[in-house]
């Protein structure tokens, strides 16, 4: 009998939330076979078996959340699988201890020195006292509760079994529910979500900025670049790794941006780490490329791509999503031309692209013409800045954008 | 008081001590400018100089061997060695100079040195990095060796072995350094060499342990509580001088004893405390005596498997605590 444990999945982490269980009880297991998932802090990681056998008990339940080193099954290995086993159920499994030194001893009339100094000290015969050791051996205790409440009836001295109470669900609330309304389980991931999105309306007072940004000749650049890149560099050139390109500027810039609120101070992180949304299907994830701030716009491009193909295929590490300092929203790829991000904590702000939209715009004080068009949306922790700060802040990226042409490099 | 992480009360007893006396130093690998690879002497050479906090070649018998010679012109050298695992070119320093001066010099002169060390694993440090090595050096008359498992002792601690006349082995599991925090005295903190510290009361077993083991057991302790077995936790601190009076004391109170500790079992420090209960006890002795070590293998393996195989943990702790409880 093998007892699998919740694994330590990252330098502080202390607890993890299980997801699907991979493997069914009676399911036979082979070594790095995937057993369960495990949810922590928006990675979802799968804990393969160390051995060979098969799974006989589940002990920690989907949706559960246990500290790090509980034991969250067993497997049976798998020169001794017992036949009730192998069959559907499992019911209650017998574990047998090979301490030679502790085997009970058949002969209760050997006491041990403690018994017999005892016994002899109260004058009490150790064979009339009712033994609740290994084997019904006579225990000092005993001795001492024979001692201590004479002549009343001993026999039931049993200890509670062992019972492993399975960690009590989250509270969750009920609405009206209609006759033909379908019931969602919630998934640990989303349930991760919730939580900080909630912490995080509730503790930050939000504020909110919008600014208009002329990305005419950063479109012309990216078009100009778009398939020469594609053919070198063998991954598509976006507009985003342009904007993360002066947001990551424009935090060097202004410092008090790239910050964190805590109680008693402001952080104010030397590490520039850019949280980057990402959506899958069924979630939301948010890698961070750790020192944005020493890559270039291929750099960006590079790292964005391999992160938001590894958050679709559930790889990412807990590296890959710890540490980030500010959020970069790409919401324009769904077409929106302006949101109100909540804020990723324990970061300061967040900063949403929206779609680049061609329209009529005033040029040259008095001249109408077809530019490319794109909002910039930030929230701030009202706590940390204010709007003056994060006015320069938005104006600085806005002026590092429209100062991109032909001539800015990509390396 | 306030409360610390473990490896600043290190720190600050060193610090507090080299302010108020300057005959003590610090020396070892990387320690200065550096300050140390796990950042126990961060900012000392700042405040001290590098006189006084000193970088030294990559040579441990150097290292001790210079502490040596300073203990013996009347300095308090605190010796750091990088991990325990490398002690070992320095113990023939340790034990034919250091543990000897006071007696092959008939009281003449003494070696009051420091040498400080983290030991241990759990943290993937693999065969250099994870050893414990004090079985090595309680077999050694003349040497102090102590092992505090809580901040405010290592900061009592630290401080009694700097002021100590003789030679002092202060090892540090490195698995604490970050992990365990409690109030730690401001200023002044003395914890007498040699006195064991009883940090749980109970009826039914005795754990008598050190180091990380002794939140280990702590854990095992909790566990076991709420299937009513009570436990009797005794922390050695200080591995020598044993404190045989609290040994016989705790196995005393429930008659069952486990003796727990990370180093593997064959020859450990369990086998002594074994000894001296079976000595004095004997009467008292309500079940064998149990030892629970680490298994008898080279070395401390990397992959996390092999690395959980070695290491004990609450939950071994526990079954044995449980065993023995049912005996």
């Amino acid at each position: 009998m093998v007892d699998v444990l919740m694994p330590k999945l990252g330098e502080s982490v202390t607890e993890g939330t299980l997801g699907q269980w991979l493997k069914q009880v009676g399911d036979p297991v082979q070594k790095y076979d995937s057993l369960v998932e495990v949810v922590t802090d928006k990675v979802t990681a799968e804990i393969p078996s160390d051995v060979d056998g098969v799974l006989s008990e589940i002990l920690v339940e989907q949706n559960h959340t246990v500290v790090v080193g509980t034991v969250i099954a067993r497997i049976t290995t798998v020169d001794k699988i017992p036949d009730s086993i192998v069959s559907v159920s499992a019911s209650s499994i017998v574990v047998d201890r090979q301490e030679t030194a502790l085997k009970p001893q058949k002969n209760t009339k050997r006491f041990s020195p403690a018994v017999r100094q005892l016994a002899a000290m109260h004058h009490i015969d150790p064979l009339s006292v009712p033994g609740t050791g290994l084997g019904g051996r006579v225990t000092r205790k005993d001795i001492l509760l024979a001692v201590s409440t004479p002549l009343v009836d001993q026999s039931v001295q049993k200890r509670p079994a062992t019972v492993l109470q399975p960690q009590a669900p989250l509270s969750r609330t009920f609405h009206d529910q209609q006759a033909n309304d379908q019931l969602l389980t919630i998934t640990p991931i989303r349930r991760t979500i919730a939580t900080r999105m909630t912490d995080s309306s509730r503790d930050i007072p939000h504020a909110w900025m919008m600014v208009e940004v002329d990305v005419t000749n950063m479109v012309k650049l990216r078009e100009m670049n778009k398939c020469s890149f594609k053919e070198k560099e063998g991954i598509d050139l976006t507009f985003f790794p342009f904007f993360m390109k002066a947001v990551v500027e424009a935090l060097k810039a202004f410092p008090m941006v790239n910050s964190s609120w805590t109680d008693d101070h402001i952080i104010l992180h030397k590490e520039v780490n850019l949280s980057v949304a990402v959506a899958t299907e069924d979630a939301l994830v948010v890698p961070v490329i750790h020192q944005a701030d020493r890559l270039s716009v291929f750099g960006l491009a590079a790292a964005v791509t391999n992160l938001a193909a590894r958050a679709r295929q559930n790889k990412l590490t807990i590296a890959d999503v710890q540490g980030g300092t500010f959020t970069l929203n790409n919401t324009g790829a769904f077409g929106s031309i302006q949101s109100m991000p909540i804020i990723n904590t324990p970061q300061a702000a967040i900063v949403s692209v929206e779609s680049i939209v061609r329209r009529p715009v005033v040029v040259n004080s008095d001249c109408l013409a077809i530019r490319s068009m794109v909002n910039l949306c930030i929230s701030i922790d009202h706590r940390v800045l204010d709007g003056l700060v994060t006015g320069r802040f938005m104006r600085y990226i806005k002026d590092k954008l429209e100062a991109m042409d032909d001539s800015t490099s990509l390396y | 008081m306030t409360v610390k992480l473990y490896i600043d009360a290190i720190r600050d007893a060193m610090v507090q001590e080299m302010r108020s006396d300057p005959s003590v130093f610090v020396l070892g690998e990387d320690i200065g400018l550096r300050g140390g690879v796990f950042r126990v002497t961060q900012g000392m050479i700042e405040e001290f100089g590098e006189q006084r906090v000193m970088d030294t070649p990559l040579a441990e018998s150097g290292i001790v061997g210079v502490a040596v010679g300073a203990a013996a012109m009347g300095l308090k050298p605190i010796a750091e060695i990088q991990f325990v695992d490398f002690i070992l070119p320095a113990v023939n320093q340790i034990i034919s100079e250091a543990a000897k001066m006071r007696y092959r010099s008939n009281n003449d002169w003494t070696c009051p040195m420091v040498i400080r060390a983290p030991f241990g694993g759990g943290v993937h440090g693999a065969l250099y990095h994870s050893q414990s090595l004090e079985a090595m050096f309680y077999h050694i008359p003349g040497l102090k060796v102590v092992i505090p498992s809580t901040a405010a002792d290592a900061k009592g601690l630290l401080t009694a072995a700097i002021r100590d006349p003789d030679p002092v082995l202060f090892f540090e599991h490195k698995g604490m350094y970050r992990s365990i925090r409690d109030d730690v005295p401001d200023g002044e903190h003395v914890v007498p060499i040699g006195q064991a510290a009883v940090r749980r009361v109970g009826t039914d077993i005795t754990v008598i342990t050190y180091g990380l083991m002794v939140h280990y057991a702590m854990q095992a302790a909790d566990e076991l509580e709420k299937q009513g077995i009570s436990t009797y936790i005794l922390d050695l601190r200080s591995i020598l001088p044993l404190d045989r009076d609290a040994i016989v004391d705790a196995a005393r109170k429930t008659g069952k004893v486990l003796v727990v500790h990370e180093d593997n079992k064959t020859g450990g420090v369990g086998g002594e405390i074994s000894a001296i209960i079976a000595e004095e006890a004997l009467f008292d002795l309500d079940a064998p005596i149990v030892r629970l070590g680490g298994p008898d293998v080279p070395a401390m393996a990397f992959n996390a498997s092999m690395e959980r195989f070695y290491m004990l943990n609450p939950a071994k702790i526990a079954d044995a605590m449980r065993t023995l409880a049912a005996f």
